[in-house]
């Protein structure tokens, strides 16, 4: 990406087929990852953030690179996506509760 | 950037980009925290319940399920390659990437719905019911991975109108690349449904 972006400005603007290949093959490569670790034998929370967390970062190469977030104004970005973390970190609030509605049911 | 209005008047446009644009935006980031409200009552019920079923035996759902994901990641770098040709203004390619698009969401939704009709039958779960007699199991499943599968079959329609726009000469780049972005949200959601849904509850 970077070395086309001094020769072609308009390619630089928009990606390159290469590194649309590129983001396809690390995409591929983190769901293999992901399904190699399904089989891992870990206790379900820590298998959770490690797959949320590979989730995290494939869904941060779609709308950067697919997407086109990446060539947007940086506003576009500051518009759409502080209040979307936001929103969705509020949510995780309610998660510890899970954990003690487990125990309540188990005992 | 249109020039002439005032910024009092409509005129101006911080974000540089179209209307349609910033209006798919908006509604991607509103179908997101629909999903991601889906997704964590999902999270919380899987761990909030003691025994909560794996049925997900490696075959036949894993490998299904790995394949879809595969089809719907190509999928996206077909859509990429259709924007990327209509940029260049070459619009027989483009309608052949889009093709490509709409066969790799036409064979998820295959293999999904043979899915879902191999859970039905042979191992009888269903919305409301399962052998482990945890309804919720059902309900999220079937709940979540439905509503993506009528965005999947929302999309593949959308790019069919797209693809045939294009091909006989009407609609503009910017058109194709707002049909690429609803594409790769649909694409981006099923990153979250996969690992969550499928592989929280495969079975060892």
């Amino acid at each position: 990406m970077s070395s086309h972006a001094t020769t072609h400005t308009e390619e630089a603007e928009h990606g390159t087929i290469k590194s649309f290949a590129v983001i396809w093959i690390i995409l591929l490569v983190f769901t293999a990852i992901e399904v190699l670790l399904a089989y891992e034998q870990i206790t379900p929370i820590i298998m959770l953030t490690a797959l949320i967390g590979l989730s995290v970062v494939k869904a941060a190469l779609i709308i950067a690179y697919f997407m086109h977030m990446k060539f947007e104004k940086f506003s576009l970005f500051l518009t759409l996506f502080p209040m979307l973390i936001f929103c969705i970190c509020m949510m995780f609030v309610m998660m510890p509760d899970s954990m003690r509605a487990m125990l309540m049911r188990t005992q | 950037m249109s020039g002439g209005e005032s910024v009092w008047n409509g005129g101006g446009s911080p974000y540089l980009v179209n209307s349609k644009k910033f209006g798919m935006w908006l509604f991607i980031i509103s179908d997101a925290l629909t999903f991601s409200a889906l997704l964590m009552a999902y999270t919380y019920l899987r761990l909030s319940t003691p025994n909560w079923p794996m049925p997900f035996h490696f075959s036949p759902s894993i490998i299904f399920s790995s394949i879809m994901t595969f089809s719907l990641l190509s999928s996206s770098l077909t859509m990429v390659m259709a924007v990327h040709a209509m940029h260049h203004n070459n619009r027989k390619s483009t309608v052949g990437w889009l093709l490509a698009t709409i066969a790799c969401g036409s064979l998820f939704v295959i293999l999904h719905a043979t899915e879902w009709m191999n859970l039905i039958h042979h191992e009888h779960i269903t919305p409301s019911g399962n052998p482990w007699n945890e309804p919720l199991f059902g309900a999220t499943f079937f709940g979540i991975t439905g509503l993506h599968m009528t965005h999947v079959i929302i999309g593949v329609i959308y790019l069919s109108i797209i693809t045939i726009a294009v091909s006989r000469g009407k609609f503009k780049y910017e058109d194709v690349e707002v049909a690429g972005l609803y594409w790769h949200f649909v694409d981006l959601v099923w990153m979250f449904v996969f690992p969550l849904v499928y592989l929280m509850s495969a079975k060892v």
